[in-house]
């Protein structure tokens, strides 16, 4: 039987590389606010729809600083970063980053953006463009990502082989407040990659000492002490692995991994009553685990060194019998795959709901027993593949929901044009009376107000006579015209002249009040006019309205058809390729751990029947005696 | 747990947890393949939902009757809010009760777009009633009514909720 190679469990550890969207400042964006609303729900894609057109909307203003998202626009590309990321959408993710970094900011604005790409380009496995983005830091740097950033530095030289330079960074991280446990035990594989095995060695211990009831905390104390007694396994020093094995917990992740370890360095050292007791524990496990399964082969083989053939003979006859039952239920697990019930269970609703889904999995009729895909289930490119597999799913929901409601669009345009077509040229024609109407009225309004102004400046008493007045003085003129033509007599003149003076008399006393009086009727008609004009500009708005609501749906309403139908068919091609991988990968799994678990019940077939001979040697020998 | 501690167990535990198997590492190629092209549709799709909204809010909420309320809780309220119920001049607008997802949302700074419909211009009447726990575990209803004006712009308002207090019913509306 073979251990578990260190390889498998020496890989540095990255921590918070997607940060929860945070809003510092006062929201004064509702759109953005709703954005975030689903984000913090886990909903990524109603979130990114919604911020994406924000922005879009936003870029493409005259005067954004008048805009609400002017106030958080760097908020909202770090956000639509964080999204896309957390929606799985990687190749867009950092593009709205670096609009932010590219735009005329702060310092610590800058900065945080350079992090945030840098983390993104390190998510994506692309080392060089995220150092690259961590040179762009410069000047002041946030407080609360100082050592975030000085953490992700130090991951980018580990996986880029650099471990001196990881080292540099790492030792000065010791003391953080936010990575503790994490920076020594990445300090540690970073010695371990440089070939400094003895500091490797002595930081692991360090950080499997650690006194904490944190969860993370504990987690990354048993790892030191699992990783630091398998570099002591590996090497063949059994004393020294064994109690960095003990120390892991037994009720945490690392467990069942350590009880075996245990197990077998107590055996290489002839400890083989010490190596039972890990080992029997193990063996009670849930069976469909490997360690436990090897398990318990390892405990019937110590009780057998231990001439404790009878019982030896017990539990291997236990495993072959409980390998017997994980074998059919494999076989009908990989039967359950080839009828399509796995992906058919993956995307059931009410399974996705519950945290627990994975495992949840199990208890539906007929799907795959899934505790045999748990390290599948959690291998990076399964989860890839598996997520891509149920946000197809969930997108291929979306589009046929909102096909259903395209028919509908569809009819309602429909119903607004058969009430409105037959109304509107009759109500247009009416308009246009009115609109000339008011045309004519609006340019005498203009000209009156101009007159109005010209008489403040040059008074011209007889624009304000009244119409008999303007008679009277006409014929007046004319009167007194023909009266100089005539030679009429002196007396008919001064009469007429009298009579002429008497009214530009009355014309020039009372052009003052005159005046006011025209302003007043005047105000009066600006009201008039006002009121006019609004239900003018009321009555153009609802006839704009009654024409938007009808006319220019067709066109985008079917765009969106086409486009919705061409999507779903590539989704659908899409998730039957996916599903192909997934259910290959399933089934190469379950048939690998099929195959391993014959390969144990033939060792467990033997083992057994030299067990029985063993024993009934060493009774016949007793009896002998 | 913080969210850094809680990223860096999931990421021990996928690490613990990852298979061996040859055949995994062939069918990653494949899952990496197809990872593009499902990036690509996610694109299309997100595309397609905002023209989809645009179109949606063209047709059903014309700007000159289009009127949008949304629900926002205020900072460093810990009460439970169970449910919210407006009415628009005596007319039940929405009622939402809330999940616990829904309200976590809530008081992280999210804002719920609560209601969108149409009102003619003109003044209107706001009743906005909610109900819930407060801090102390003690139910409360409270009703607040407000006056709001819609003009010929798409009118937007933004209900903020407080735990009720003394001389206060714990809910504000205003202008966005």
């Amino acid at each position: 039987m073979r251990r578990a190679p260190l390889s498998v469990l020496g890989i540095l550890l990255v921590t918070g590389l997607a940060s929860g969207p945070v809003l510092a400042q006062e929201l004064k964006d509702l759109y953005f606010g709703e954005a975030l609303y689903y984000a913090h729900q886990g909903l990524y894609f109603e979130a990114l729809e919604r911020l994406d057109t924000e922005v879009k909307q936003y870029d493409g203003l005259d005067e954004p600083q008048l805009d609400t998202l002017y106030y958080h626009i760097d908020a909202a590309g770090f956000s639509l970063g964080d999204f896309e990321l957390r929606y799985r959408m990687h190749h867009r993710a950092g593009r709205a980053i670096k609009a932010v970094l590219n735009a005329a900011v702060d310092d610590v604005v800058r900065n945080d953006a350079a992090y945030r790409l840098a983390r993104i380009h390190f998510q994506k496995n692309q080392l060089p463009e995220a150092l690259h983005a961590l040179q762009q830091i410069e000047g002041e740097i946030p407080d609360s990502i100082r050592d975030d950033i000085e953490f992700l530095r130090a991951n980018v030289y580990l996986a880029e082989g650099r471990p001196e330079d990881s080292i540099e960074i790492l030792e000065k991280l010791q003391d953080s407040d936010s990575f503790g446990g994490f920076a020594s035990y990445n300090l540690g594989i970073a010695y371990l990659q440089s070939g400094r095995r003895q500091d490797a060695l002595d930081k692991l211990n360090q950080a499997g000492g650690v006194v904490t009831d944190d969860p993370a905390e504990l987690a990354i104390r048993d790892k030191s002490n699992l990783v630091a007694g398998t570099i002591h396994l590996e090497a063949e020093e059994f004393d020294s692995a064994i109690p960095y094995l003990n120390r892991v917990r037994l009720d945490g992740p690392f467990s069942n991994q350590a009880l075996l370890s245990a197990g077998w360095a107590n055996m290489a050292v002839n400890k083989v009553e010490r190596a039972v007791v890990p080992w029997s524990i193990l063996a009670d496990r849930e069976v469909t685990d490997r360690a436990s399964q090897e398990a318990m082969l390892a405990l019937p083989y110590a009780y057998g060194k231990l001439d404790v053939h009878g019982r030896a003979a017990v539990y291997y006859g236990r495993a072959l019998d409980a390998f017997g039952v994980e074998i059919d239920k494999l076989n009908e697990s990989i039967e359950s795959i080839r009828e399509g019930k796995f992906l058919a269970a993956l995307v059931r609703e009410e399974i996705r709901k519950d945290k627990d889904w994975v495992v949840r999995l199990r208890s539906l009729p007929e799907a795959p027993e899934t505790y045999y895909l748990m390290d599948m289930l959690a291998s990076h490119e399964f989860q890839t593949g598996l997520q891509n597999y149920l946000d197809l799913a969930d997108l291929r929901r979306k589009i046929l929901e909102w096909q259903s409601g395209f028919d509908a669009y569809d009819e309602m345009v429909e119903i607004r044009s058969d009430h409105y077509e037959p109304l509107l040229p009759e109500i247009d024609d009416e308009f246009r009376e009115l609109d000339s109407r008011m045309r004519l009225r609006s340019e005498q309004h203009k000209m009156l107000v101009k007159r109005r102004d010209d008489l403040l400046t040059t008074p011209r008493p007889e624009f304000l006579a009244t119409p008999e007045e303007q008679a009277i003085l006409a014929r007046l003129e004319q009167l007194e015209l023909q009266s100089l033509k005539g030679g009429a007599a002196s007396t008919e003149l001064r009469r007429i002249q009298r009579l002429k003076g008497i009214l530009v008399w009355r014309l020039e006393t009372e052009y003052h009040a005159r005046l006011s009086e025209f302003d007043q009727n005047l105000r009066n008609l600006d009201e008039v006019m006002a009121l006019a004009q609004t239900q003018y500009d009321e009555y153009v708005r609802v006839r704009q309205a009654s024409t938007h609501s009808y006319v220019g749906y067709e066109k985008p309403i079917s765009r969106l058809r086409v486009h919705a139908a061409n999507a779903v068919q590539k989704i659908d091609l899409l998730m039957a390729r996916q599903g192909h991988v997934l259910e290959k990968v399933a089934l190469d799994e379950l048939t690998a751990r099929r195959g391993r678990l014959e390969s144990f019940g033939d060792k467990a077939r033997f083992a057994l029947a030299d067990s029985y001979d063993r024993a009934t040697q060493s009774q016949a020998r007793a009896e002998s005696q | 747990m913080s969210i850094r501690k809680s990223a860096a167990l999931l990421a021990l535990m996928t690490v613990f947890l990852t298979g061996t198997a040859v055949s995994q590492d062939l069918a990653g190629e494949n899952m990496k393949s197809l990872d593009g092209q499902v990036q690509e549709i996610k694109s299309d799709v997100l595309d397609i939902a905002s023209d989809l909204r645009n179109l949606e809010e063209r047709l059903l909420y014309p700007s000159g009757t289009q009127l949008a309320i949304f629900v926002a809780v205020e900072e460093q309220q810990d009460f439970r809010l169970d449910a919210v119920q407006i009415e628009i001049d005596g007319e039940l607008a929405t009622h939402h009760i809330y999940s616990f997802n829904e309200l976590e949302a809530l008081q992280k700074g999210g804002v719920q777009k609560a209601y969108a419909g149409n009102v003619v211009t003109g003044d209107h009447e706001l009743r906005v009633t909610v109900i819930g726990k407060t801090d102390s575990g003690k139910d409360f209803s409270s009703t607040g009514t407000f006056a709001f004006a819609k003009g010929v712009k798409p009118k937007t308002l933004g209900v903020t909720l407080a735990e009720p207090g003394l001389g206060s019913d714990g809910i504000q509306v205003g202008d966005w």
